[in-house]
């Protein structure tokens, strides 16, 4: 059938499923817009920069499963949403984005508004593609949302020129994707599984290391499976929280930089660690030398350039973390015969992590006087139960958020891991309540990162997305603030935001609601009011700017470093002595 | 990472899908992560929606372990092999301007023809030469046409082949079938 290229691009998302797109639109992508205007089954939400477009589709694609998607017009569109696309890079989240480019002719000439959209994407996206025939639409899109998708997911660029939209051509749609180039592994190989099992069996110190792969990968079932039939403990990254669940007595919390004492002991002392669709970030491993330096490696992923990358992986398992984990537990089965799945030896371990666990357990001054952020997270946690939908921004309120919110099921979770994007937070929170209008879904954001995308609280009112936002409001860059605390001998610098905007008064300004606390007392109440409060909500939580987030560990120090309180003067003046910080 | 062995030149071939962009992919894969490429050249195979590119690198054995891995991730990279360690054939090709003294004349044409290099122009004040041949090769010569003044020298960078093997035939281009994709999410949404 032959239609004008915009027709087929919406043609297209219909047959991939979509149901929402994020835009804004421009010159380039306006022959979409007139196809949209009466367009049945489509809704498309107007965000109000294109940034928030982009994370709006990373917010429901992590909490669907399905692929995002944004649209927005040529030149600073498109680059308004690189940061959006590198975001969705780095922390795998699969999208499928459309840019308008100018008409194909103009191209390379500076044109009104051209940018180079897939030169600059190029590197910040799993795939990208400029469209310059309208008889490879179909082709070219359904290829985009399998790329985006398959394999490791990621972000996927369409770039649309002008022409290509308002000319008419065959619509083509492909019934498979076959690409010679492309072929992602799924099953583990047999061998390497049969070798991860034994080592697992005669392990007596192993620990599960479970990161964001497995919640791509819907594995969690498999996961908790493999944990409790050996009774292994297990640790999640930043990016796995609610892989498994944190009241689980396996549970060690997260690792890493401001992971648990618990988590980090567990994995430095553990003889086997297998880690699970994670990617050995260095603020999960600290210094890599003194990263596990006792355990065998076991690793099991999609991507085969994240093993042996930073950590030499003696067993690696190339494959997809659900079919992997269940070929493991079934190899592990095998491996047992009629033996017993905790041997003795095994529980000396366990009591070693409770041990750690009954005595550094996350803590902190509880004040009368002033609020401590990291109660409103628990404050948080208890009132919804650990089931709402929770979205952060970056900065030490993304750390308490995950120290401290108790998550009980997988894809409840987003925050910016890989590329740490202040102004992530409510754009994506839009994202994850557009999938779905009866979640509960909480933003928990900082005074500085909300600020990078206050604007769509716009976009809440109008489309109708009633995100609740708590701002851990310390009047500062509360995470910057910590470094220079601790790390740069208080030499306070361009950290401060001195209580201006009045969020309550802007929440109003935008039609929202807004709600302010400032006594300990009164935070359990100014939740609860905002969680029934059926629209969308902004409560200041004015809390402790002196906080600060702990257990750290000292950019570039060994995990064992970690240091559990404000450090001592000479701590300190050993830091500032360093390059890098410790 | 760990080091692994002393750095080495590494010779990868790329099979390529020849499309828009696709030079710039691997060039950009190279300079993102900090890889160094000494060479790099393109061109079709037989099949003319296919290239290979010929990319000498240096690195440790795991720097090369993550260059083919990164370069295999790139969707249009349909095959890459390191030919080093393999019993392969390299070639570059040169063409140098030197000067052309009357003094000098003969002498340069004495080595060009050692090296089996053709004289591919010829004026009062210069001659040009082509030679092609392995790395070694190509130096000693560029060695000995030096002290004559050389103007201008024009290197391709290294292609290279696999040796055919001993015994049974080897397999033809153009390369191995597409293979479906198995993963079920791609079926479900087929129209
Ligand atoms: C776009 C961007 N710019 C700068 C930074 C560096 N940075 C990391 S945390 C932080 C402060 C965050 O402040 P806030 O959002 O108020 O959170 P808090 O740490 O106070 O909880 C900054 C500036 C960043 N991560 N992202």
């Amino acid at each position: 059938m032959k239609m004008p290229g915009a027709r087929m691009v919406l043609e297209a998302l219909k047959r991939e499923g979509v149901d929402v797109v994020f835009g804004l639109p421009g010159g380039a992508v306006l022959p979409i817009y007139d196809v949209l205007y009466d367009f049945e089954g489509l809704r498309h939400i107007l965000v109000r920069q294109e940034a928030a477009a982009g994370h709006a589709a990373e917010g429901y694609a992590r909490t669907t499963g399905k692929v995002g998607v944004c649209l927005v017009t040529s030149g600073p569109a498109a680059t308004n949403l690189v940061t959006a696309l590198q975001d969705a890079y780095m922390d795998s989240i699969p999208i499928v984005a459309f840019t308008g480019q100018v008409p194909t002719h103009l191209i390379g000439n500076d044109a009104f508004q051209e940018a180079d959209n897939v030169g600059i994407t190029r590197p910040c996206t799993k795939h990208n593609f400029l469209v310059k025939d309208g008889k490879d639409l179909g082709p070219i899109i359904r290829e985009a949302f399998h790329l985006a998708a398959t394999g490791r997911p990621g972000p996927v660029h369409v770039d649309l020129p002008k022409d290509v939209l308002v000319k008419e051509a065959e619509f083509l749609w492909p019934e498979r994707i076959v690409l010679r180039s492309y072929n992602p592994t799924y099953d583990g190989h047999p061998g390497q599984i049969k070798r991860a099992a034994r080592a697992l069996v005669r392990s007596k110190r192993p620990v599960l290391y479970v990161g964001g792969g497995v919640i791509s990968a819907d594995a969690n079932g498999e996961l908790a499976e493999l944990a409790e039939l050996l009774q292994i403990p297990v640790t999640t990254t930043l990016m796995g929280l609610g892989a498994f669940p944190a009241d689980h007595a396996l549970s060690l919390g997260m690792l890493g930089m401001h992971g648990t004492y618990f988590a980090n002991m567990a994995v430095h002392h553990s003889d086997v660690l297998v880690a699970i669709g994670a990617r050995f970030d260095d603020r999960v491993t600290g210094k890599v030398d003194a990263f596990a330096p006792g355990a065998e490696i076991i690793h099991i992923d999609i991507d085969p350039s994240s093993i042996s990358k930073n950590i030499k992986v003696h067993v690696p398992i190339v494959g997809d973390c659900r079919r992997v984990l269940r070929a493991l537990v079934r190899a592990v089965r095998e491996e047992l015969g009629g033996a017993a799945p905790v041997p003795d030896a095994r529980r000396a371990w366990h009591g070693q992590v409770d041990d750690w666990k009954r005595r550094f357990p996350l803590r902190y001054e509880w004040s009368d006087e002033v609020i401590k952020p990291q109660y409103v997270i628990e404050e948080l946690s208890r009132l919804t139960g650990g089931d709402a939908w929770m979205v952060t921004g970056v900065g030490q309120h993304q750390m308490w958020t995950a120290q401290h919110y108790r998550f009980r099921s997988p894809r409840r979770w987003c925050t910016s891991g890989g590329l740490g994007t202040m102004g992530y937070g409510l754009p994506t929170a839009m994202g994850v309540q557009a999938a779905d209008p009866s979640r509960l879904v909480v933003n928990v954001d900082g005074d500085g990162s909300f600020a990078m995308n206050s604007q769509e609280l716009a976009t809440c009112f109008t489309e109708n997305l009633p995100v609740k936002t708590v701002i851990i409001n310390n009047s500062g860059h509360g995470m910057v603030r910590q470094w220079q605390r601790i790390i740069y001998k208080e030499r306070y610098c361009a950290i401060d935001l001195p209580g201006i905007p009045d969020w309550v008064k802007l929440a109003e300004a935008y039609g929202c609601v807004g709600l302010r606390v400032t006594r300990p007392s009164e935070v359990a109440s100014a939740i609860e009011k905002m969680l029934s409060t059926p629209a969308p909500v902004v409560l200041d939580v004015c809390v402790d700017k002196d906080e600060c987030v702990f257990p750290m560990v000292p950019a570039g120090g060994a995990n064992t470093d970690m240091i559990l309180a404000p450090p001592t003067r000479e701590v300190r003046d050993k830091a500032a002595r360093s390059q890098t910080g410790f | 990472m760990q080091n692994g062995q002393e750095p080495r030149k590494h010779t990868i071939s790329v099979l390529v899908e020849n499309k828009f962009g696709v030079l710039s992919r691997v060039a950009g894969l190279f300079s993102a992560r900090g890889y160094n490429i000494e060479s790099l050249s393109v061109g079709e195979t037989l099949d003319a929606a296919v290239s290979r590119m010929t990319i000498v690198v240096r690195g440790d054995e795991f720097v090369i372990e993550q260059v083919m891995k990164q370069l295999h991730k790139l969707i249009d990279v349909i095959k890459v092999t390191d030919l080093t360690d393999d019993s392969h054939v390299e070639r570059e090709l040169v063409l140098i301007r030197v000067n052309a003294e009357p003094q000098h004349r003969a002498e340069i044409l004495r080595v060009a023809d050692i090296f089996r290099a053709k004289v591919v122009d010829v004026t009062g004040m210069s001659f040009v030469l082509e030679a092609t041949g392995d790395e070694g090769k190509l130096e000693a010569l560029i060695e000995l046409i030096r002290p004559m003044g050389i103007q201008e020298l024009v290197r391709t960078g290294k292609v290279a082949i696999a040796r055919g093997p001993k015994t049974k035939a080897r397999k033809t281009e153009p390369v191995k079938r597409p293979r479906v994709p198995e993963d079920p999410r791609v079926v479900g949404f087929a129209d």
